[in-house]
């Protein structure tokens, strides 16, 4: 085990699978001998070469669309969106190319072995265009996998699965813990399954979900209730698509409660997904209506980030609430 | 940091171009003989002989096809007549293991590939022999062992996905290169931009072709761009850039040829812009007596590119009056006789709705498609095409 923060275990990720096989190239914006703007691919060009690990032009849609191409080729893209919110001219490539290639041929060609990296989330005094968390654009495209780690140890499992998994990946990576969370992680390979949550915590009162970042989020405001005497259980869903439906339904089957957190604006979020399909599951044993606690339905604020944002207070309100409904 | 050695100069100076003119390679006259100064290319009888009856075969299922859908036996079609000797000349100089991007409306490459007229109607009629199991509209062909990668609907996505894909040829060492075939409208879109960029850049051996046609769907060229055409791009990009007669057999061959060679042994991506027309409708769906006249038609007619390499290939008696005959009859039965064949086998299986959104079926999938087999079971003459899958299960 090593200490690490979390760039430090994706790029330990990324150094691993590049190791294992020839095949694997990391590319996009900065990535090449400067390591990426927040240093994820730090010398995985000295390392690997050029040819591996290099600096695209400033092309959303023709860096996801050239991971299309290549993966289709046999290779393992790893492409590196400089950040979530600059995914949208890529939308496309995404939408109607990765995530329908394998349907469309009847299986003549995937592009299984694509990743997408890209940093998301806010709480870094990003404003509009560096805070988005836009997993719910893409939970809506069947054949994407969605996964969002929440610390360094599950950040490199995870992206080693999503790497090695048979679809295309996209991998958010919560920046605001790019340092900022630093924890024990595993030398050398190891992946963790992709399409399971992880109850982080049992008890008996209330299940409260999310996922990446927020996580730490929820830790906060589970402390402070369980100091009321509130028993929180916490699940970290981990991969958004396709959700793992049972983890979190028999927990709910439990304790009778739900709160889910999420960054992204309310409306059309996935905690709305996640409502209606755990109501429809779990109708007569909840003991109080789902809550949801998230970004609001504006743009992402700058000055005003801290009240835009889904924090533990907030959270916190939102389990005594649901418990002495 | 760049290389290119700036000239200065003191006062405002603007330049668009215009300065530059694109010569456009053309190699065969419509009589069939050779303009001066003109080479054929090294395309002995044999393959002379494989790339017309890919161009007579393609006539052939377009018409009859087109038929098939007025008599409402198909919901949807789109003919390459007109374009065949850009599609099929191209197709034809390079090597049959590198990758094919097409757009849709090349179905002479993949004919000359030797994907069969059975291959073809299972598409088209989207049976349980379809390789695409139904999925897509006519036309939206693909063969992984004819490496001729599967159609998508939406327009330019497969030009960056051919860089990538000629990188991945590229550092496989193999010696293969991608073409990527695009109309001259495709070309409008952003991926178009972000393809050839990232294809000079990053230096992959890929063959950009574009087939200029004169429309997009209803939109005339002269309202897609007003450059002179799309070959000027290439010098944005600085990508070798060649302009050739589309309706010319020998010269598509040729240029395709030469580009090929760039592209595979030095990793120059190559930009080919064939200049042709498209004698058909977009599609079935499109009528062009709404925006084009039936005199521009009758030029282009005259221009017809299957016609000029007949009339080569009769003038160095490879072939004959009644070989063409004989070819025109036995291609018109056997589009006849295996669309019968095609139109009577199944449809794909029910099961095929579900699977390949993912390499396994997830669960939340696989419960939805429970469900929607309960209803199947319910209703079953409501889906005649997949009750039969769905009777005694549970």
């Amino acid at each position: 085990m090593a200490k690490m923060n979390m760039l430090q275990a994706i790029n330990d990720a990324l150094d691993l699978a590049m190791a294992a096989n020839e095949k694997v190239m990391c590319f996009g914006e900065d990535v090449g001998v400067f390591g990426g703007v927040f240093r994820a691919t730090s010398n995985l060009q000295q390392k690997y070469g050029k040819d591996r690990c290099f600096n695209t032009p400033l092309v959303e849609q023709g860096i996801i669309g050239f991971a299309n191409g290549l993966a289709a080729q046999g290779s393992f893209p790893v492409a590196e969106i400089q950040f979530a919110d600059y995914i949208f001219p890529a939308f496309d490539q995404i939408v109607n190319e990765s995530a329908k290639f394998r349907y469309r041929s009847g299986n003549l060609f995937n592009v299984g072995n694509m990743t997408i990296r890209t940093p998301y989330g806010g709480g870094i005094a990003g404003g509009l265009y560096h805070s988005q968390s836009p997993e719910a654009y893409f939970a809506h495209t069947p054949g994407l996998k969605v996964v969002v780690p929440r610390n360094p140890h599950q950040a490199k499992g995870l992206l080693l699965a999503s790497i090695n998994d048979p679809n295309p990946t996209l991998f958010f990576e919560p920046k605001r813990l790019y340092r900022a969370s630093v924890g024990e992680v595993p030398e050398g390979e190891y992946q963790l399954p992709l399409g399971e949550a992880e109850v982080l915590k049992e008890g008996t009162d209330v299940t409260v979900l999310g996922w990446g970042a927020q996580m730490e989020v929820i830790d906060k405001a589970v402390e402070m209730a369980e100091k009321e005497g509130f028993s929180c259980e916490v699940i970290d869903l981990r991969t958004i698509l396709p959700w793992d439906v049972e983890t979190v339904a028999e927990s709910v089957l439990k304790t009778g409660r739900l709160v889910i957190t999420h960054e992204a604006p309310l409306t059309g979020g996935f905690a709305g997904e996640i409502a209606a399909t755990i109501q429809e599951r779990c109708f007569l044993y909840l003991e109080s209506p789902i809550a949801r606690v998230t970004g609001m339905d504006t743009p992402f604020p700058l000055v005003l980030e801290k009240e835009h944002f889904p924090n533990h207070l907030k959270v916190y309100e939102a389990i005594r609430e649901s418990v002495e409904f | 940091m760049t290389t290119t050695k700036y000239k200065s100069v003191y006062t405002p100076v603007f330049t668009d171009g215009s300065e530059y003119h694109i010569p456009t390679l053309k190699l065969l006259k419509q009589d069939g003989s050779l303009y001066k100064g003109g080479k054929a290319p090294d395309i002995d009888k044999d393959k002379a002989l494989r790339i017309y009856r890919a161009m007579v075969t393609t006539r052939i299922l377009d018409e009859r096809m087109l038929g098939a859908q007025r008599q409402g036996r198909l919901s949807f079609y789109m003919q390459c007549t007109g374009e065949e000797a850009s599609v099929i000349g191209s197709a034809a100089a390079l090597d049959d293991a590198d990758m094919i991007m097409a757009q849709y409306r090349e179905q002479g490459a993949l004919a000359y590939r030797g994907f069969t007229i059975d291959e073809f109607m299972n598409q088209l009629f989207g049976n349980e022999k379809d390789y695409g199991k139904g999925r897509q509209m006519p036309v939206h062909y693909g063969s992984s062992k004819l490496n001729y990668m599967t159609i998508s609907s939406p327009l330019a996505t497969q030009i960056p996905q051919a860089t990538g894909y000629a990188y991945g040829q590229k550092m496989a060492g193999d010696g293969h290169c991608t073409i990527v075939y695009f109309g001259e409208g495709a070309a409008s879109e952003g991926d178009f931009h972000a393809g050839l960029n990232m294809a000079a850049v990053h230096r992959v051996p890929a063959i950009f072709f574009c087939r200029n046609n004169g429309y997009a769907i209803s939109t005339p060229a002269n309202e897609q761009f007003a450059a002179d055409g799309i070959a000027p791009r290439g010098f944005g990009y600085k990508m070798d850039t060649i302009r050739v007669d589309g309706n010319d057999i020998l010269a598509v061959y040729q240029a395709t040829e030469a580009a090929r060679k760039l592209a595979v042994e030095e990793n120059r991506p190559v930009l080919v812009e064939a200049m042709t027309y498209r004698l058909a409708a977009h599609s079935s769906s499109d009528d062009p007596s709404g925006y084009r006249s039936k005199d521009e038609e009758a030029v282009w007619r005259e221009k017809d590119p299957i016609l000029r390499m007949q009339n080569w290939l009769t003038k160095k008696k490879w072939w004959s009056e009644s070989e063409e005959k004989e070819l025109q009859e036995r291609m018109r039965r056997e589009v006849l006789e295996t669309m019968k064949r095609a139109q009577k086998l199944p449809p794909p299986p029910l099961e095929t709705l579900v699977t390949d959104v993912y390499d396994e079926v997830p669960p939340l999938l696989n419960a939805q498609f429970e469900k929607l087999k309960a209803h199947i079971r319910k209703y079953p003459d409501e889906y005649p095409k997949s009750a039969a899958h769905v009777q005694g299960g549970a």
